[in-house]
């Protein structure tokens, strides 16, 4: 019984272990319902999994499901985030405990709830209690906000090494309260709209509303929501991975400032989409301020991957291919950083190609070629940004020696070929008609399928080793059930 | 060695795919599926469900609208009917039309279409299944009753103009497709692959193009057997058939501050989602696809 309740323990109050209950659900999750599109659907598998689980699929509801599903991987990836940033950054217990228990038993009413309403009958009450879970994430929000509030003078800073003002505000810390602010806000934009759900306004899929000229307010507040969510949580991610490789100096200096400021006009653009005509300009300035951080962010950190690298190989110079070896010598922080890079192939510079080509090129192809390219782009985003988790989880839960190197260097390799064939496969009408595309796109879907099963392989390997670990007797996880998640992220 | 062989299976897997398309080697499968491309269906006026939402709205005329796609053979006698009286000319690799342009806004996004000849299709495009000899267009031996396709906007209107009927408006067409009880498709709620020819539906003709697959006999999905493969008929509640799948079909539609041309119903290329009645593609009216083609009201 003891072991049971220190197991319980780990699981919802440690960083590692709500960690992995979150990441365990998300890949049950897409491990389901990942049947019911894509390769496996083709062969059948949508139908046998639907009767299986007794879905209740309806045509018309189609796009209402996908926002459930969306909502509850969303919130869960939420999750994951604010544990790492209650684990990571300095704050007071009882806060971190307050504000992890309330997002955690959020985000899991909008799973659970979310998924039965959308995929297994509307029961009302499931409405009911998705929206409240989703209460309760915002409600997290706003601690995890209140705990961040950087003019707490315990929280100022004296090592000069580290971006901070005169007095001694930590900007790292400024950045991480401007994100989760931001996020507050914007939630409220997809909020707001939903009220109207069912009284005027009705459900759609932003790739849906591409090519209508004139879209309503609360059209534009979805579409500036979904995009500035997502932009503020990748924000969020690669600043608690500059706080994991240690950024700092000069690089972080100028760093820090330019998250700030950007993550304000972004946001901000991202509002003003509703009202203005030149929100897109705003968004791009802002986009340009965190892009410009996150470069630095990596400049710096490869820096220090070299250093370390050699440092192991008991060298202090060494020539250029020596230093590359040095740099990849650690897969999970290589990669954390060379996912971002790779972000700017397969989505920014995506994106920008398509604004810049839109009428010129976009808008002669059909709608549909525009909005698999659309599609593929934020999802390629969202998934980047998992595998940026992932390696952060990785390294927290202690993965080391052969195993870190395999599991690192498999998801390097087969995400980045999976999502660069997916992002040739949305591109293709530049190089291939549609009449004789077919070829083209069997070699890319079955390169981006298999390369994500291997990730999905890697993920469950590791997955499976956690659990191993957690129901051996004295396993890693008996060292967290005792400390702070403060506590435990240091050891 | 090892990995010698681990890198050449990769490439030769690779290359694989860039193995050349096998359509015009292999004739497509001659079948008659009795339906018969000259007739209408009446469409009666009235109310009925549009869109995903049902909404209600109200046709205020009756309308004939043509039960199936207009075929390969149809559109080779027009050819060369319009053509010999001037209508159409040719010009370069395309058989040209006038178009009188369109009101033009300078809204952000906005087509520019001015007065002037405009593609209807291609010559020298092979997805165009209507050879030329001595002049005379005719169907392609085996397409003869399968849609015509590489028709733009421009084309599909002035076919229907030619002989004094007219494309239908996306509310014409959707009505059309599933009649007043708001069915999601033109057969009803439930979807497989016996239904319609859509992307990877294992219908006969799909070994030609792989999973996007060949275009089907107008009419094909209906009941009958056809070399041990079962279909289902699945006509629109009016009758016509390929409401959904097969090809894409233009509408008459022009929308202010865009001239995009909207095209509805789904094709052979695409999942079961894009096949419901309410989904919509879109384009310039100068594209020409191998999965779009048309057909006409009265």
């Amino acid at each position: 019984m003891q072991g049971v309740k220190e197991r319980f323990n780990y699981l919802f109050s440690s960083t590692r272990g709500l960690s992995m209950v979150a990441i365990g659900l998300i890949a049950l999750v897409s491990a389901v319902w990942g049947t019911l599109s894509g390769p496996l659907a083709e062969l059948g598998v949508k139908e046998f999994m639907i009767d299986l689980l007794g879905m209740n699929i309806l045509q018309a509801e189609r796009e209402g499901r996908m926002i459930t599903l969306y909502h509850s991987i969303a919130m869960t990836v939420v999750a994951i985030l604010v544990y790492f940033i209650t684990g990571i950054i300095s704050m007071k217990e009882h806060e971190r405990v307050k504000i992890n228990a309330t997002v955690t038993v959020g985000y899991l009413m909008v799973m659970f709830f979310g998924l039965a309403f959308g995929y297994f009958g509307h029961n009302w009450i499931y409405h009911g209690l998705f929206i409240s879970g989703q209460a309760l994430v915002f409600w997290a929000g706003v601690l995890l906000a209140a705990a961040l509030w950087p003019w707490r003078k315990e929280y100022y800073i004296s090592d000069t090494a580290y971006a901070r003002t005169r007095s001694g505000l930590d900007l790292e810390r400024t950045a991480f309260f401007v994100v989760a602010v931001a996020m507050l806000g914007s939630a409220f934009f997809g909020a707001i709209a939903g009220m109207y759900y069912g009284n005027g306004f009705e459900t759609f899929l932003a790739e849906t509303t591409i090519r209508e000229p004139h879209k309503t307010i609360l059209q534009k507040s979805i579409i500036g929501h979904l995009h500035i969510m997502l932009a503020l949580l990748t924000t969020g991610v690669s600043l608690v991975i500059g706080r994991w490789l240690d950024f700092k100096g000069i690089w972080q200096k100028m760093a820090m400032p330019l998250y700030i400021v950007g993550s304000v006009i972004l946001t901000f653009g991202a509002w003003s989409v509703m009202v203005v005509e030149w929100a897109h300009t705003t968004i791009y300035i802002g986009s340009t301020f965190i892009l410009l951080g996150a470069l630095f962010l990596v400049i710096s950190s490869f820096g220090v991957l070299i250093r370390a690298g050699l440092e192991k190989r008991g060298l202090k110079k060494a020539g250029l291919f020596t230093r590359l070896a040095a740099l990849v010598d650690d897969p999970l922080k290589f990669g954390s950083l060379w996912q971002m890079i790779f972000m700017n192939f397969t989505v920014s510079g995506v994106g920008i190609f398509m604004a810049v080509k839109l009428d010129e090129m976009i808008r002669v192809w059909p709608y549909r070629d525009e909005r698999i390219l659309l599609a593929g782009h934020w999802h390629i985003l969202a998934t980047l940004t998992a595998t940026v988790m992932l390696f952060y989880y990785a390294d927290l839960m202690g993965l080391q020696g052969r195993a870190r190197k395999i599991f690192g260097w498999a998801v390097i390799i087969f995400s980045d070929l999976a999502f660069g064939s997916v992002t040739i496969f949305g591109m293709k009408r530049l190089f291939v008609d549609e009449a004789s595309q077919q070829p083209t796109v069997d070699t890319l879907m079955v390169l981006a399928d298999l390369a994500l099963v291997i990730v999905l392989l890697a993920l469950a390997a590791f997955l499976i080793w956690l659990l191993v670990d957690f129901f051996s007797k004295n396993g890693r996880w008996k060292k967290d059930v005792n400390l702070s998640s403060s506590q435990e992220v240091k050891a | 060695m090892k990995r010698t062989t681990i890198l050449i299976a990769f490439l030769a897997f690779v290359l694989i795919g860039c193995a050349p398309i096998l359509s015009q080697s292999n004739p497509p499968l001659v079948v008659d599926t009795g339906v018969d491309p000259e007739s209408w269906a009446l469409i009666p006026a009235g109310e009925f469900f549009a869109g995903q939402f049902n909404h209600t709205q109200t046709i205020d005329h009756d309308y004939e609208m043509m039960v199936t796609l207009v075929t390969n053979t149809q559109f080779a006698e027009y050819l060369n009917a319009s053509l010999a009286d001037g209508t159409l000319k040719v010009d370069g690799e395309f058989i040209v039309g006038y178009h009188p342009g369109e009101e033009f806004h300078a809204y952000e996004h906005e087509m520019e279409i001015p007065a002037g000849d405009y593609p209807h299709v291609p010559l020298a495009d092979d997805s165009l299944r209507i050879d030329q000899s001595d002049g005379i267009f005719s169907a392609r031996a085996g397409y003869e009753n399968h849609p015509v396709v590489m028709v733009s906007w421009f084309g599909a209107n002035a076919y229907c103009d030619y002989y004094g009927w007219r494309l239908p408006t996306e509310l014409e067409w959707e009505k059309a497709a599933r009649g007043t009880d708001g069915r999601p498709f033109p057969w009803g709620e439930e979807f497989n692959n016996a239904h319609v020819n859509a992307y990877f539906s294992r219908d006969p003709f799909e070994w030609t193009l792989g999973k996007a697959g060949d275009t089907t006999p107008v009419g094909f999905y209906n009941g009958q057997i056809y070399e041990g493969y079962q279909t289902v008929d699945s006509p629109s509640p009016y009758g016509l058939y390929d409401m959904a799948g097969n090809v894409w079909q233009w509408t008459l539609d022009d929308h202010p501050d865009q001239h995009y041309r909207y095209m509805r119903g789904g094709s052979k290329a695409e999942y079961e989602f894009m096949l419901r009645v309410w989904m919509r593609n879109s384009s310039g009216p100068e594209y020409m696809s191998p999965n779009a083609g048309f057909r006409c009201v009265r």
